[in-house]
């Protein structure tokens, strides 16, 4: 139990380690990185709990036999517009989705529906749209989102094809 | 806003999922809170990581590098930064438009923008512990290729220079 601990531990110790001695060598950026550390953490501890409420509650109110009708390998268009819809209204950063995609694949979704659901999730959000395009202009921001669905779809499709049923199947376990 | 409707939607469906079924309510908790500690550390590491990288970020050093005539170094450069930061969309997008009046391209930007969404380098551990090594692999790196192409779309577009 306690090896468990300490190999848990080790990653952020190290992190953490990394930050002090940034700290020590130069002050100035080190106060800086706990000012933008902080507003990631209030960010995450404000974003995450109704996501992770969800998940919890899609794990044990959805069977495996359901969510791979919806979003197993023979659920089609159908599927794939469900990856891509769940993705784009999720809130919160990119790292918040790989728990999501865990229980998706455990529950039988397609390889590709999950690419799809990561690829939305990372850029295809609704809430990121509206800052585009308020920061960049709309020419920008539609150009980009037109160039964003196509590219999903052709991304996930190539992951879908070079990872073999028995890889994904080993990774799901 | 979309944070409040993920938490309405959220208690609405524990309102609901406690109507019908005490018992999966506290199961579904459960499960919420042992995948939230399951994945904290690698948060944690995501986080003070991120935080250390974007202290060293100089918005006027990136315009410079970033700049309209830069080209295709310029987006190169972009897109490298992008992947290798993390941030939030309402850190990243002013942030965006600063460095725009600042003198960075738009082409550039675009680079920047695309690989800072779609690209995880700090991220890349629990992308790995997700999908295993060779998956999240292939997926940064078409991810980081395609930022690039966006890049040359806004180009095409927006008549920036590349």
């Amino acid at each position: 139990m306690n090896a468990r601990l300490v190999r848990r531990l080790a990653g952020p110790a190290a992190a953490m380690a990394l930050l002090g001695v940034v700290w020590l060598l130069v002050p100035a950026r080190g106060e800086a990185a706990v000012e933008v550390i902080g507003m990631s953490l209030k960010e995450m501890l404000l974003v995450i709990p109704p996501i992770f409420v969800l998940l919890g509650l899609l794990d044990v109110w959805i069977s495996r036999e359901q969510l791979m009708r919806f979003m197993g390998g023979a659920s089609g268009v159908r599927g794939t517009t469900i990856a891509f819809l769940m993705g784009s209204v999720a809130a919160g950063p990119l790292y918040a989705a790989f728990p999501v995609a865990t229980v998706l694949m455990r529950k039988g979704a397609s390889l590709f529906n999950v690419m799809v659901f990561i690829g939305a999730w990372s850029t295809t959000k609704v809430p990121m749209f509206l800052f585009e395009y308020a920061a960049l202009g709309s020419m920008f921001a539609v150009t980009r989102l037109l160039a964003n669905i196509p590219a999903i779809l052709i991304m996930s499709a190539i992951i879908a094809r070079v990872v073999s049923k028995e890889q994904y199947h080993e990774l799901t376990g | 806003m979309f944070t409040i409707v993920f938490y309405v939607l959220a208690v609405v469906a524990l309102l609901v999922s406690f109507g019908a079924s005490r018992e999966k309510t506290k199961k579904a908790l459960m499960k919420a809170l042992k995948a939230f500690q399951g994945i904290l550390p690698e948060f944690v590491v995501v986080i003070v990581l991120a935080g250390v990288i974007l202290a060293f970020l100089d918005p006027a050093a990136v315009s410079r590098v970033v700049g309209e005539e830069s080209g295709f170094l310029g987006v190169l450069a972009a897109a490298v930064t992008g992947a290798v930061t993390l941030m939030p969309g309402f850190v990243a997008f002013p942030l965006a438009a600063l460095i725009y009046q600042q003198g960075a391209g738009l082409v550039q930007i675009a680079a920047f923008v695309s690989s800072l969404m779609m690209v995880g380098v700090v991220t890349f551990p629990v992308e790995r512990a997700v999908f295993g090594t060779r998956i999240a692999l292939i997926r940064n790196s078409m991810a980081f290729v395609f930022s690039l192409a966006v890049a040359g779309v806004i180009a095409v577009v927006l008549g920036g220079s590349l």
